[in-house]
């Protein structure tokens, strides 16, 4: 054997595929590890599985509030309470004046015989108003102000503009609870991105841990690769494969909680709006989140594992 | 081709295993390495497929000087040395062909390559029918010899062996022995540690004694 000669030096196109072909033997073998144990396997996916399923959930749960507010959310609109002694005449020159303003993009006007009709209708109080003697709701002007940014400051100066008019009552801009609520949401997306990050890291720790073991248990054929040539990248890509698998399962098992959750919640949910007589409809998962959601899973299993190996891959060598 | 210019190792602890030792092994030779135990044969192994690295003095393998040799290219200095431990590291995990295949996965060989030159590696130690079974089902002898396998199945240029007959009887350590020559005699650099003196006192090639880590001889084994 002329050994310089016929020492095959493979060429890169071998290695290329050899290459493609480690990867795919690596990813199948971690997989069928991975299966061969599947109850430790499931626990692992399980856990994973329910720390991406919290935030997933409640982020879900959030958009759904976001989109019950979405049609309240602009623009803000300013109820002038009109001086009972005002009459229709009267209120109806008082909305064209107010019409004429510049930051006002439209005004309504109600009559009090309207607005104690509409509040028969929606309030739910219908026969008690049937007995009172006098219309106690006084006319009323509903005033849009122009949208855009700084909204919410020229819609304060224009009350305070409207609050001066005379006739006017009272002018009550409708937008403090508009803002509480999305200020709420605002602040539980914070707190659910937050929660979100550390169950992350929870995450991260899990799989890094596993994978740990993982090492630990194939301690030996590790040395035995680094013995006979394998290079780090060889020794280390089965472990990422597996991180890949753990990270993919957990948020599979993930979306599974999110979707049963949300067809639980569905029924009960359906009623409600009906009581409020609103159209509302429970939004799961979408298919680009789903995809996201396995995608970051897949992702946190790799980072994971990379941890892990790149901090316990090194402390087996062969002595 | 292998050469140890006034190599010393010392370990973290204190201990020098190996002090000012100088030889060389052309690369057409077989030598043996003898020496009590402790006496610093598995060191000397070590040094030459940098499983350590010497605190003095200068090893080269095949032209290249190992002092000098980067982590990130260890690997490939190792895959042109094929070695055979006493205890054979075989991964018990899977069958004999895929022991063998190991080292050809990690060097990249089309899968067809592979299934060849293990067959051939398998054939050469005679144990062409085992190649589906386990390693957890051979014999002591069986199991040495897929480890041999191993270490020649992607053609190395060196080959070593650090107590390759330690657990087997004067018959079968025979039969090992005869297969490292026939390694040697196609080229292969092959260089056994071995305390057998009797064994390898009959087979004529250049012997190294090293005593308390210092080389005592290195003259011919007749």
């Amino acid at each position: 054997m002329a050994v310089g000669a016929s020492q095959s030096r493979t060429g890169l196109g071998d290695r290329l595929r050899s290459w493609q072909v480690h990867h795919r033997l690596s990813a199948l073998d971690s997989l069928s590890r991975l299966l061969r144990s599947p109850v430790s396997s499931l626990m692992t996916w399980l856990v994973i599985g329910i720390a991406l399923a919290l935030p997933v959930g409640l982020s879900v749960a959030l958009d759904n509030a976001r989109s019950v507010s979405v049609g309240w959310d602009s623009p803000a609109q300013i109820s002038l309470f009109l001086r009972s002694e005002v009459s229709m005449d009267a209120a109806g020159l008082l909305r064209e004046r107010i019409l004429e303003r510049s930051d006002v993009a439209s005004a309504r006007l109600v009559s009090r015989d309207q607005a104690l009709e509409e509040f028969r209708q929606l309030s739910g109080f219908g026969d008690i108003l049937q007995n009172l003697d006098d219309n106690p709701l006084p006319n009323l002007v509903l005033v849009t102000p122009l949208g855009g940014d700084g909204q919410a400051q020229r819609a304060a100066e224009l009350q305070l503009a409207l609050q001066d008019e005379a006739g006017v009552e009272r002018a009550v801009l409708d937008m403090e609870w508009v803002q509480r609520l999305n200020a709420l949401v605002e602040l539980s997306q914070r707190a659910v991105g937050a929660l979100g990050a550390i169950l992350c890291l929870g995450v991260l720790l899990v799989i890094g841990n596993t994978i740990r073991l993982a090492i630990e248990n194939r301690r030996q054929e590790i040395l035995v690769i680094k013995l006979v040539g394998g290079s780090d990248a060889f020794v280390r890509r089965p472990f990422l494969y597996t991180g890949f698998w753990y990270g993919l399962g957990g948020a599979l098992l993930a979306w599974l909680v999110v979707a049963v959750a949300l067809w639980w919640l569905r029924g009960p949910m359906a009623t409600l709006a009906l009581l409020y007589q609103s159209d509302f409809v429970l939004e799961g998962l979408g298919f680009l989140d789903s995809l996201g959601l396995l995608v970051a899973g897949a992702l946190l299993g790799l980072l994971g594992a990379w941890l892990a190996v790149a901090r316990h891959l090194s402390a087996v060598q062969p002595r | 081709m292998i050469a140890f210019d006034r190599v010393s190792k010392r370990y973290p602890q204190g201990h020098e295993a190996l002090s000012e030792v100088s030889f060389t092994i052309d690369s057409d030779e077989m030598v043996f390495l003898t020496g009590h135990s402790g006496a610093g044969k598995s060191t000397l192994l070590k040094l030459i497929m940098l499983m350590e690295r010497p605190s003095r003095g200068q090893v080269v393998v095949n032209g290249q000087n190992l002092k000098a040799m980067k982590p990130s290219r260890i690997p490939l200095l190792r895959r042109d040395i094929g070695v055979v431990f006493q205890n054979h590291q075989l991964l018990f995990d899977r069958t004999v062909f895929d022991n063998v295949a190991l080292p050809l996965l990690i060097a990249g060989y089309s899968p067809r390559d592979t299934g060849r030159r293990v067959r051939a590696a398998l054939d050469k130690v005679g144990l062409l029918a085992r190649e589906k079974s386990m390693p957890i089902t051979l014999s002591g002898g069986e199991q040495q010899r897929v480890g041999i396998a191993r270490a020649v199945v992607n053609k190395p240029s060196v080959l070593l062996a650090d107590e390759p007959t330690g657990n087997l009887d004067p018959a079968l350590s025979a039969e090992i022995m005869q297969l490292f020559e026939q390694f040697n005699q196609v080229g292969v650099t092959v260089l056994v540690a071995s305390h057998d003196l009797a064994l390898i006192s009959r087979l004529h090639h250049r012997i190294l004694t090293l005593r308390q880590g210092r080389l005592i001889a290195q003259g011919a084994g007749d």
